[in-house]
C-alpha cells in the first residue's frame, strides 16, 4: 500500500473525501514524518502537530456530519515562517523576532485554514527571506534531502523558501507555502525537484506576511506537481481590502482550467538568457523543455528581452532599499528582541538590538538599502533602478505581444553544497539571475522539475506568463510535467 | 501700514517668517487604519495592529482624509494634484513605530495656493496675500511621556497614524502680527471647511515656525525652525524672541545655525533641541505598500460642491448684501461658529419681523457683537455653550423692534435670559418690564421733574438746549426705563416749548 | 562611487546597527564589491523613461472613514498590541528614558 506521506494535495483531499483514509490518519502520518526528519533536515523552526491534528479532526467531523469540505480539506501543510500565525511563534528566521507570537493571522494562511488545510509547523527560511540557500536563518541551515551520489555533503535546498522545498521534496509535507521576492519559490523548487508558482504580483495578499521588499514580495504554493499547485494557489489567492496592492479580481478556476495542449500557443525563448559559459546540463534541460513544448503543439519563437542583464543589479538596489525601510520596525520597542546595554539610551538600544537581532546578510542588505537611499545617492541608484525596472517590464510587455509564455531555466545550476557560495555575497546573488526579471515585472512564473543533471540533482524549468495569466503558466508547466516524467526522489537517508 | 523692524546696534533688521502648520484632519478613523482618533482615550486603546507596525501590516488610505485635504486645497484656491503619491520618511524614534512616517514629499496632493490676511480689521487696504507652497497628507506620531517612571519613558500610540495635513506657507510674513494673523486666518478657513477642528490646546493644530532675519533688501538669512508651537500668541512670541535672538547673535559676531528649536512659554524663549544625529537624512522614497493616488473628476467635483461659503466671500457678502460695517463683517466671519450663530439669528429675526434679512442685519449684528458677546464673556462662556439660542436672541430683538422694550431694558432682559434660560417675552411679562407709551403716566413724571428742576428749565429756555438730554434721562429714570423714548421726547418738547 | 570606513560607519549609524571596527573593516570591501556591480545600471539609457510606480497597473483604493470596520485593522485591542512588548508598563510601551 502506498504510504500516506507519498500523496499530494489532490490525492489526500480526494482520499479523505471518499473515506479511503481519515484526515487524522494523514495528519498523524505527516506529523511522524516531520518529527523523524526534523533533526536531519531542520526544515521547521517550530512544529505544530497539535494544529495539524486539530484541523484534521474538524475535517473528519465535518465529513461525518455530511458538511461540504474545502478544497484543501484534510491536507496538512508546512507554513513558511514569514506568514504570521495567530499564537504560533513567527520569526522570519531571525533572532530579532524570536518568541514573537502574532495576535493575528495572515490573510493567506487564514484562507488555507478556511479551505480545510492544517498546519504541520512553521518552516525555516533564509532570514527575512534574504538568501538563496537557506544559510542565513538564525535557526540553523536547512538541509536538502537530496545528495550527490556517494557523497554525504549537505546540499542547499535553495532559498529563501528552503524549509518549504526541503519538506515537500522529503515527503514530510505534501505542500508548503512559499514567498517569492526574487525567485524564492522557484529556485528552491528547482533545487529540490518540486513545483512552485509565484503568481502575478497582487494575487495573494501580503497582509500578515513579514515584508522583505514590498513591491516584489508574492506568496505562492510549493507542491509535488502542477495540479497541486493550482489547487493550493486557488485557495491562497484573492482580493484583500487590507492590502492596497492586492488585485481586485476574482480568482479564476485554475484547476478546472488545466490543459496541457499547447496547440496554437507561442512560446518565447529569450536569447539573452543563453549566457556565456552556461552549465551544459542546464542548457540541455532548456533544450529538452523547448522540444517538449513543441511536442505539446506549441510554436517556438525566439525573442529578445534586451535589458535582462540589468535585472539583477536593479533588483539588488530596489529590494535592499525597500528592505532597509521595511525592517526599521524591528527596534525592540513593541515586540521581539530588546538588547538594552547598561545605561543605554533609546538610540543605543536600537543599535544594540538590531546588531544582536539581525544576521549578517540582513545587515548587509539594510546597509546597501540605506546607502542607496541616502542623500545625494537616491537618484543615481534608486531612481535609476526604478527606470531600468520600467524598461525590464516593457521588454516583457513587448515580448508578450508575440508569444503567450516564455520558457527559461529556473536557475543557472543545480543545488550547490552548503558553504560553497556563502563566502561571497555577489556569487550568491548571481543565483537569482533567471528568476529576478519576472519578479521585477510582477509576472506569474512557475518552476517545474525537468530532470536530473550529471550529479543526479534536479533541474527546473521556468515558465513566465503575462500578468494575470496564471492559467497559461500552469498549462505550459503541465505540458512540461507530462513530458518530463520526473519521478526521481531523494533516497531517505535521515 | 508701518513696517516691523528690529532695532539692532548696526541698524534695522527685517524678520522673515514661514509657517508649516500641522492640522489634524477631522475624521473618525486614522489615515491608514480603522482605529479611532478621539482625543483623550486611555493609552494605546486607539491603536490597531497597523498603527503598532506589527510585522506584515499594511496601510490602506482613508477616503475622508484625502477628501478633506482636497477641500482644504480648494478653499485656498490651490492647485489640486490629480496624481499624487505617498513617500516614506525614514528615521528612528520611539513614537514612530514603523521607523518611517508615511508622508508626501515628491508629489503632494495640493500644490500652490494663497491666503489673504488682514492686519487691521477696519482697514481694507491692510490685506496681504500669503503664498501657500503645498499641502500634503501624512501620519502623526505617537506620544512619549517622560515623567511617569524614573528610568523609563512611556510610549502611547493613540495618535500614531492619525491623519495630518501639513500646510506649508511661503516665507511671506514679515512681523509677529502677520504670522499671528496668518495662523488665525488659516484656522478660520479650516474650521469653515470642516477639515480640522482647530483645537490648538488639544494639539489638533500646531505650527513649526521658520524665522530668519536680514537687513532690508538683503538675501534671506539662515533660518531656524521652532517646532510644535501650539497657539497664535506663542507663534507671535516665537517670532519676536527668535528674531531678537538672531539679531543679537549676528551683531555679536556669531552666525545663525540652521537648527530645530523649542519654545518654552514659561521663560518666553526658544532653545536649541539637542541636535539629533543623522536627523537630516530621511531617505525619502515612494512607499511601495501604496499605489499612486489618482483622483477622478467626480471625486473633485464632489469636493468642490460640498465646500461651504468661505470666510472671505462671507465677509464681502455681509458688507455688500447685508450692509454691515467692515469691522462687524470681520468679527462675524472670524470663526465658523460665530458666522453660523449670526446667520441663524438673522434668519429668525427676519422671519419674526417679516422683513428681508438686509433690513434687520445691522440690528442683529450690533446686538450680537456689543451685547451678547460682552454678556457671555462676563460669564466666561462662548457662543458654543451659550445659554441663549439664536431663536431666543431673535425673540429679544423682536421685542426691541416692536417697541415692547427699550434697548436699556433689553440689557436687563438678556442678563435674566442668561441667568434663567427663560424666553425674553416671558421675562418681560414676569418682571413688568414692558415699555409704556401711556402719555398720562409719562406726563405726570415729566411734570414732577420739571417742577423739581425749575432752574434747569430756565437755563434750557435761556438757550442751553443741551439740557434736553438731562430731562430725557431723568424722565426715563423716573419711569424705570420703561417709557417709550419717542413718546418721552415728544412730550418733553411740547412741555418745554 | 566607493565607500570608506567612515561612510560605512555613517550608514550603520543611520540604519541603527551597532558595528565593531572589525565589522566595518569587513563590510567596506563587501559593500564596494556590490556597489561597483550595481553601478553598471548607469550605462542604461533611460532618457524619457519614467521610474516604475506600480508593477501591475492598479489604482489606489480608498477605505470608508469607519472606526473598527474590520477588527483586524481596528483599535480597542490594547492587550493584543502589548502582548509581545518587551517592557509593557501600565498600558504603555516602556523604553529607556528619552531626554528631549
Amino acid at each position: 500500500m502506498t504510504q500516506l506521506t507519498d500523496l499530494g494535495i489532490a490525492a489526500i483531499r480526494d482520499g479523505v473525501a471518499k473515506g479511503d483514509f481519515t484526515a487524522t490518519e494523514v495528519a498523524t502520518a505527516f506529523n511522524a514524518a516531520v518529527a523523524a526528519a526534523q533533526p536531519a533536515l531542520n526544515a521547521f523552526i517550530v512544529t505544530t502537530p497539535e494544529k495539524a491534528l486539530e484541523a484534521a479532526a474538524k475535517v473528519d467531523a465535518d465529513r461525518a456530519a455530511g458538511k461540504a469540505l474545502g478544497t484543501m480539506a484534510g491536507v496538512p501543510i508546512g507554513m513558511k515562517d514569514l506568514f504570521a500565525t495567530h499564537g504560533t511563534q513567527t520569526t522570519a528566521a531571525s533572532k530579532i523576532l524570536e518568541g514573537f507570537k502574532p495576535q493575528y493571522e495572515s490573510t493567506v494562511s487564514q484562507k488555507l485554514w478556511d479551505a480545510g488545510a492544517g498546519m504541520l509547523g512553521k518552516l525555516n527560511l533564509d532570514q527575512f527571506a534574504m538568501g538563496s540557500s537557506n544559510e542565513t536563518s538564525a535557526f540553523g541551515n536547512v538541509i536538502s534531502p537530496w545528495r550527490r551520489p556517494n557523497d554525504t555533503a549537505p546540499l542547499a535546498p535553495g532559498g529563501s523558501s528552503g524549509g518549504s522545498s526541503s519538506a515537500v521534496a522529503a515527503r514530510i509535507a505534501p505542500a508548503a507555502t512559499g514567498t517569492d521576492t526574487g525567485g524564492s519559490i522557484r529556485q528552491p523548487a528547482a533545487f529540490t525537484g518540486i513545483s512552485g508558482i509565484k503568481p502575478t504580483y497582487g494575487r495573494c495578499s501580503r497582509w500578515g506576511v513579514v515584508a522583505f521588499a514590498s513591491s516584489l514580495d508574492q506568496a505562492g504554493p510549493m507542491a509535488r506537481d502542477v495540479t497541486d499547485c493550482a489547487i493550493m494557489l486557488e485557495a491562497m489567492a484573492g482580493f484583500d481590502p487590507k492590502d492596497s496592492t492586492s488585485l481586485n479580481l476574482s480568482v479564476p478556476e485554475w484547476t478546472a482550467g488545466l490543459n496541457a495542449d499547447m496547440k496554437g500557443k507561442k512560446v518565447g525563448i529569450p536569447r539573452e538568457y543563453r549566457l556565456d559559459g552556461m552549465d551544459a546540463d542546464v542548457a540541455k534541460s532548456w533544450d529538452d523543455g523547448i522540444a517538449w513544448l513543441k511536442d505539446a503543439g506549441a510554436e517556438i519563437v525566439e525573442i529578445s528581452l534586451p535589458h535582462t542583464k540589468y535585472a539583477l543589479p536593479t533588483y539588488y538596489i530596489i529590494a535592499p532599499a525597500e528592505a532597509s525601510s521595511n525592517l526599521a520596525r524591528y527596534d525592540g520597542v513593541r515586540y521581539g528582541l530588546r538588547d538594552l546595554p547598561d545605561g543605554a539610551g533609546l538610540q543605543d538600544m536600537y543599535a544594540a538590538t538590531r546588531a544582536a537581532g539581525f544576521g549578517p546578510e540582513v545587515k548587509r542588505r539594510i546597509m546597501i538599502g540605506t546607502y542607496v537611499l541616502s542623500a545625494g545617492f537616491y537618484d543615481a541608484y534608486y531612481t535609476q533602478a526604478q527606470k531600468v525596472r520600467t524598461l525590464i517590464a516593457r521588454d516583457f510587455t513587448e515580448a508578450f505581444q508575440q508569444v503567450d509564455v516564455i520558457l527559461v531555466p529556473t536557475a543557472p545550476s543545480s543545488a550547490f553544497a552548503l558553504g560553497e557560495k556563502s563566502a561571497d555575497p555577489l556569487e550568491m546573488y548571481l543565483n537569482d539571475v533567471f528568476s529576478v526579471p519576472a519578479s521585477l515585472a510582477g509576472l506569474p512564473a512557475m518552476s517545474v522539475p525537468a530532470g536530473l543533471d550529471r550529479n543526479g540533482l534536479p533541474l527546473g524549468l521556468q515558465v513566465i506568463g503575462k500578468a494575470f495569466d496564471e492559467q497559461g503558466v500552469l498549462n505550459a508547466s503541465l505540458a512540461l510535467e507530462q513530458r518530463a516524467q520526473f519521478s526521481a526522489r531523494p533516497a531517505k537517508w535521515w | 501700514m508701518s513696517e516691523y523692524r528690529i532695532q539692532g546696534a548696526t541698524g534695522e533688521w527685517e524678520v522673515v517668517i514661514g509657517l508649516e502648520v500641522h492640522a489634524q484632519i477631522t475624521t473618525n478613523a486614522k489615515l491608514f487604519s480603522g482605529a479611532a482618533t478621539a482625543f483623550g482615550a486611555e493609552p494605546n486603546t486607539q491603536v490597531s495592529l497597523v498603527d503598532a507596525a506589527m510585522p506584515g501590516m499594511l496601510p490602506v488610505p482613508n477616503r475622508e482624509c484625502i477628501r478633506q485635504a482636497v477641500r482644504t486645497g480648494m478653499a485656498i484656491n490651490a492647485q489640486i494634484n490629480k496624481w499624487s503619491r505617498f513617500d516614506r520618511k525614514n528615521y528612528f524614534y520611539a513614537d514612530l513605530p514603523q521607523g518611517y512616517q508615511i508622508s508626501q514629499l515628491y508629489h503632494p496632493i495640493v500644490g500652490e495656493g494663497a491666503i489673504d490676511i488682514q492686519l487691521d480689521d477696519k482697514n481694507p487696504d491692510s490685506v496681504k496675500t500669503i503664498g501657500i507652497e503645498r499641502i500634503h497628507v501624512e501620519q502623526d506620531a505617537g506620544k512619549l511621556m517622560h515623567d511617569q517612571h524614573p528610568t523609563m519613558s512611556y510610549v502611547d500610540l493613540n495618535r500614531s497614524g492619525v491623519a495630518l495635513m501639513e500646510i506649508v506657507s511661503r516665507p511671506d510674513m514679515r512681523s509677529p502680527a502677520e504670522a499671528g494673523a496668518y495662523l488665525s486666518k488659516l484656522r478660520t478657513i479650516l474650521r469653515f471647511v470642516g477639515s480640522c477642528d482647530g483645537n490648538m490646546d488639544q494639539g489638533s493644530m500646531r505650527a513649526d515656525v521658520n524665522v530668519s532675519v536680514r537687513k532690508p533688501g538683503d538675501e534671506f538669512g539662515t533660518r531656524t525652525e521652532t517646532k510644535n508651537v501650539n497657539s497664535v500668541r506663542f507663534v507671535m512670541a516665537v517670532v519676536e524672541q527668535e528674531a531678537k535672538r538672531q539679531v543679537a547673535l549676528i551683531e555679536d559676531g556669531g552666525t545663525v545655525v540652521q537648527e530645530t528649536r523649542l519654545y518654552d512659554p514659561d521663560r518666553n524663549e526658544t532653545r536649541s533641541m539637542r541636535s539629533k544625529e543623522d536627523a537630516h537624512d530621511y531617505r525619502y522614497f515612494p512607499d511601495p505598500d501604496l499605489l499612486p493616488l489618482e483622483l477622478d473628476d467626480a471625486f473633485l467635483e464632489e469636493c468642490r460642491a460640498s465646500l461651504p461659503e468661505l470666510p472671505d466671500a462671507k465677509r464681502t457678502r455681509y458688507e455688500i448684501a447685508l450692509g454691515l460695517s467692515a469691522y462687524n463683517a470681520g468679527v462675524l466671519t472670524a470663526d465658523v461658529e460665530t458666522a453660523r450663530w449670526f446667520e441663524a439669528l438673522l434668519a429668525e429675526t427676519a422671519a419674526k419681523a417679516k422683513k428681508p434679512e438686509a433690513e434687520v442685519a445691522k440690528q442683529a449684528a450690533n446686538w450680537l457683537i456689543s451685547e451678547l458677546f460682552g454678556a457671555l464673556n462676563k460669564l466666561g462662556k462662548g457662543l458654543d455653550n451659550s445659554p441663549v439660542s439664536p431663536a431666543a436672541g431673535a425673540e429679544l430683538l423682536a421685542l426691541i423692534a416692536d417697541g415692547t422694550i427699550s434697548g436699556s431694558i433689553a440689557k436687563q432682559v438678556l442678563e435674566k435670559m442668561l441667568e434663567t434660560g427663560d424666553g425674553a417675552a416671558a421675562i418681560v411679562e414676569r418682571e413688568g418690564l414692558k415699555q409704556t407709551s401711556d402719555t398720562g403716566a409719562i406726563e405726570a413724571a415729566i411734570d414732577g421733574i420739571l417742577a423739581a428742576n425749575a432752574d434747569k428749565v430756565e437755563q434750557y429756555k435761556g438757550g442751553k438746549e443741551a439740557l434736553f438730554g438731562f430731562f430725557v434721562g431723568q424722565t426715563m429714570k423716573a419711569m424705570q426705563g420703561k417709557a417709550n423714548p419717542g413718546v418721552v421726547n415728544e412730550l418733553l418738547k411740547k412741555k418745554l416749548s | 562611487m566607493s565607500v570608506d570606513t567612515a561612510t560605512v560607519a555613517k550608514i550603520a549609524s543611520l540604519a541603527r546597527i551597532k558595528v565593531t571596527e572589525a565589522d566595518l573593516t569587513a563590510m567596506v570591501p563587501e559593500l564596494n564589491g556590490i556597489l561597483a556591480w550595481v553601478e553598471q545600471l548607469g550605462e542604461v539609457d533611460v532618457t524619457g523613461v519614467e521610474p516604475m510606480t506600480a508593477v501591475i497597473p492598479n489604482t489606489q483604493r480608498l477605505r470608508d472613514d469607519v472606526v473598527n470596520a474590520d477588527p483586524l485593522t481596528g483599535g480597542d485591542i490594547r492587550d493584543a498590541v502589548l502582548a509581545n512588548a518587551p517592557a509593557p508598563e501600565h498600558g504603555f510601551f516602556g523604553v529607556p528614558k528619552v531626554i528631549e
